[in-house]
């Protein structure tokens, strides 16, 4: 699953994935049905509308042995807060769906780490790196360490720690332009810490949250670029 | 209708027909749960973190103890509870008995009361309104307060404490649980000792006599 | 709420003294919550068993409120129900005029100063002092709280120094050391605490199983007023029950460690109904519903009302601690506040509030009862938009507008073109208010499926 965001405007995350996956020997197939999860609507407080895509996402996917996808705020709509949405709006069945689906989905570095049973997936990346744990991975997916093994794998990357690492970056979906200012001050906070950590690249396992980073860092001209973890795991530099 | 069947009426209709109700996991570590190491040591050193002044002693040497903890505090007069007759050396304690009124006990300034017991993890103690303890406002007015601790009856944990209390919960006597002397932190975070309680707690651990 | 979050955090974002004074004071107190968890290795079944607990006591509510009514009468208190704010200040003033007191001395309380109490005992002559120095602190400078804990976590010690030069300490010499403030507050207050012949609290904890009442506290003015008044008044939100004494063991370890950072406060009191020759001669016990009852009727919603008012939500929360409590608008600031204002006094009068949060989860990570505060934002959300907005908004109108989209593969490429070109629905989501402070990136020159398309031929 190759959500909106990266299909849209960040295909070279898509495209990482995909090389990652095939060269750790999966068959990658991408349906070209599918469109958005619904995690945008749902999170806002459109329930109905989320729901109907995420049940839209279950029968896309309703055939894959497994659905794997480089966000993990998605995953994360996927697999818990639609249920519980559902479960609330009295919707049974596509409770059931969802569940269905949640064995499934995996974020990318719980497929490579958990399933494959990989860490060194091949890549080489000869630059200073600094890891940002966005929220969702950090406090609802639980990944843990299991983005920092992968990159600690990858030849030549200098992995730096970034100041404050778990403090959210602001973006939080609609809130970035509903409390524009709150998440720019965030935002502020986390590109300074960026800047100190002296990396080059700031890298994430979700899209949405690089773009908030990027889109500051780009702006104030640090020289500091965004990449999405998958992207770096597919680097042979 | 009354406010209050109008009440337990919301309550109930909001509540539905079968609220969930899941059993309790009491996998924390409980009363009576085992322990290595010394509980009355570990009181002194918890106790002594909060800047309460901790001193231990035996039965026979209380009296001088309780003297010289009070010398140090220039203290001269104390209040004491009715029931317990506390000797302290060099220095008159005066029971509570007729009740000392708050204004006196304010300006006798310094108490010496005792204790239903302590928490180690937590260098707590605790004085549940009884003999040894006396009534509330007496460990609470005067500014220094020299609490008495038996070692027999310091326990590990708050659950402990909880379970040894339940008797005084039941006869519905008051607690006090008490960690160091009476603080603030509202300025800044800043910790200031002694605001409205005692600002000097004094503790005295007493092993008694074999 | 006059204005929405946004604009009044807009307001306090700009108020660079108070974002200075907010980011030190919640990292220190952050600190030492988390090396006081660290210390109890059970920690994560401390929190389990209270989860549990609290879900227990709602579930029994009816009950269990019978049986504390029943055993604080036994133990020769008087309870009082009240359903709102109104029932409940005239049952504490019917108090006062009872004893012809004019003067009230008050512990910290959020449900008083939820319903207005202080405000209500005025209108009728009777001057409430509240006791705690940060209350104190904010009642003289006409302020309020803006931190469950600190409520004058706003204010640093120069502005403390100043406020009581002109009013407590008047002519007296003063620095700003937090010593001599809180020595000023002790002169100011001992004397009331000595002659004041009522007092008004708030409970932590009521147990139904035996009638005891709980305060924790750190200062000593809350024994002051549990103790030395002949009369003591404690206002109680039904929320507040645990079913059994036991049930202490979980809630006096979690409680402390979390709010404050200490193993114990410095005062945990426990008191049931009236206690011949020690303390009050009479006592009140004030049972609240004001809009609980509502909370409760949401399944989902209901979890707020587990709250013991811990505040660690608040010292982690990345919002509240660059903002303050004062943007939230209410007594109850903060991630718990966003999700227990608006149920408690309605959608219609927060309906910006459960908005206020980047579902960053920190909340939750640190909540000692395990509130989803997240789960319970995100359907809050859900219920002002269906419940509360009118048919058409122009929000309203773009999500639809981009939901349909998604809903087709044919729908949404051809809006992902339209996006390419800045325009049509994709675009109109993210350019917004974005530009201010971020570039957005430059469209690529394929899509991913695009790209997919011509790989797989």
């Amino acid at each position: 699953m190759i959500t909106c965001l990266a299909d849209t405007l960040f295909p070279r995350a898509g495209q990482a994935t995909v090389t990652v996956l095939e060269h750790l020997g999966c068959d990658v197939v991408f349906p070209a049905e599918q469109t958005c999860c619904g995690q945008m609507h749902g999170n806002t407080g459109y329930r109905d509308d989320g729901l109907g895509l995420a049940r839209r996402a279950c029968r896309v996917f309703a055939d894959a042995e497994r659905v794997v996808c480089p966000s993990a705020s998605c995953v994360g709509w996927l697999r818990e807060t639609a249920p519980m949405l559902a479960a609330a709006a009295g919707d049974d069945a596509l409770v059931a769906e969802l569940r269905g689906l949640a064995p499934r989905m995996r974020e990318l570095t719980e497929l490579i780490i958990d399933d494959l049973g990989v860490e060194d997936v091949g890549a080489s990346f000869p630059h200073t790196v600094t890891y940002h744990p966005t929220c969702h991975s950090l406090r609802g997916l639980h990944l843990g360490e299991r983005p920092v093994r992968l990159l600690r794998a990858v030849r030549g990357l200098q992995l730096v720690p970034l100041p404050s690492a778990e403090e959210c970056c602001g973006f939080g979906g609609t809130f970035a332009l509903k409390n524009a200012d709150v998440s720019m001050a965030m935002l502020a906070d986390k590109v300074r810490c960026v800047g100190d950590s002296g990396a080059e690249v700031a890298t994430a396992v979700d899209g949405s949250c690089l773009m908030q980073i990027g889109g500051a860092l780009s702006r104030q001209r640090t020289g500091v670029r965004t990449m999405h973890l998958a992207e770096i795991l597919a680097a042979r530099e | 209708m009354s406010a209050r069947d109008d009440v337990l009426a919301r309550v109930r209709r909001a509540l539905g027909p079968s609220p969930s109700a899941p059993e309790v996991p009491r996998g924390y570590h409980q009363a009576g749960a085992s322990r290595d190491g010394d509980a009355v040591a570990r009181f002194c050193e918890r106790a002594a973190e909060y800047t309460a002044t901790v001193t231990r002693c035996g039965d026979d040497a209380l009296a001088a103890v309780l003297g010289a903890r009070a010398r140090a505090h220039g203290v001269t007069r104390l209040a004491c509870p009715a029931a317990t007759a506390w000797a302290v050396d060099g220095a008159e304690t005066v029971p509570d008995d007729p009740p000392l009124d708050p204004r006196t006990l304010d300006s006798i300034g310094a108490v010496v009361t005792g204790s239903a017991l302590a928490i180690a993890d937590t260098g707590t103690v605790v004085l549940d309104g009884g003999p040894a303890s006396g009534r509330r406002a007496l460990s609470l007015v005067p500014d220094v307060h020299l609490c008495v601790v038996r070692a027999a009856t310091v326990v590990w944990s708050v659950p402990d404490a909880i379970a040894a209390l339940a008797a005084d919960g039941a006869r519905g006597r008051p607690v006090t649980f008490i960690s160091g002397p009476s603080a603030t932190s509202d300025i800044e975070l800043q910790r200031v000792e002694g605001v409205h309680g005692p600002r000097t707690l004094e503790i005295v651990v007493v092993d008694e006599a074999p | 709420m006059s204005e929405g979050f946004p604009q009044a955090a807009r307001a306090a974002l700009a108020d660079t003294q108070l974002r200075r004074n907010l980011a030190g004071a919640t990292a220190t107190i952050r600190a030492r919550r988390a090396a006081a968890v660290a210390e109890c290795d059970d920690w994560q079944e401390l929190r389990d068993a209270a989860e549990a607990i609290k879900t227990r006591t709602m579930a029994r509510l009816p009950e269990l409120l019978e049986m504390l009514e029943t055993r604080v009468t036994e133990a020769g208190g008087t309870v009082h129900w009240a359903r709102d704010a109104a029932e409940a200040n005239a049952a504490v003033a019917a108090v006062a005029a009872a004893h012809g007191a004019d003067e009230v001395i008050k512990v910290k309380s959020i449900a008083t100063d939820e319903i207005g109490l202080n405000e209500a005992l005025a209108a009728r002559g009777v001057r409430a002092f509240e006791t705690d120095l940060a209350e104190l602190i904010n009642q003289l400078g006409d302020d309020w709280s803006s931190h469950i804990l600190v409520p004058a976590i706003h204010r640093n010690r120069s502005e403390i120094r100043r406020l009581f030069a002109r009013t407590i300490a008047k002519g007296r010499p003063l620095t700003d050391a937090p010593e001599e403030l809180a020595e000023a507050a002790r002169v100011y207050l001992r004397e009331r605490f000595l002659s004041v012949p009522m007092a008004v609290s708030g409970a932590n904890f009521a147990i139904a199983e035996t009638g005891a009442v709980c305060v924790v506290e750190s200062e000593g003015n809350g024994r002051m007023c549990t103790t030395l008044p002949r009369v003591l008044v404690t206002v109680m939100g039904i929320e507040k029950l645990l079913p059994r004494w036991r049930d202490l063991e979980v809630f006096l370890q979690i409680l402390p460690r979390s709010a404050t950072g200490e193993p114990m406060s410095p005062y945990t009191s426990l008191w049931t109904g009236v206690h011949p020759g020690d303390g009050p001669e009479e006592f009140h016990l004030v049972i609240l519903d004001n809009g609980r009852t509502d909370v409760l009727a949401d399944e989902l919603g209901r979890q707020a009302l587990h709250c013991i008012r811990c505040s660690a939500c608040l010292n982690v929360c990345p919002v509240y601690t660059r903002v303050g409590g004062h943007a939230y608008g209410s007594v109850y600031p903060g991630p718990i506040g966003a999700i227990l204002t608006p149920q408690l006094k309605g959608l219609h009068a927060a309906p910006t509030l459960p908005f206020a949060s980047t579902l960053c989860g920190a909340c939750l990570e640190v909540c000692p009862v395990k509130i989803d505060i997240p789960s319970v934002l995100v359907h809050l959300r859900g219920r002002v938009v269906r419940e509360t907005r009118g048919r058409v908004t122009r929000e309203g109108v773009m999500m639809a507008a981009v939901a349909k989209a998604f809903g087709s593969r044919r729908r949404y490429e051809r809006a992902q073109r339209l996006a390419r070109l800045g325009h049509g629905p994709l675009a109109d989501q993210v350019m917004g208010r974005w530009t201010a402070m971020r570039d957005l990136p430059e469209p690529p020159a394929q899509t991913f499926r695009s790209w997919w398309r011509e790989r797989q031929g």
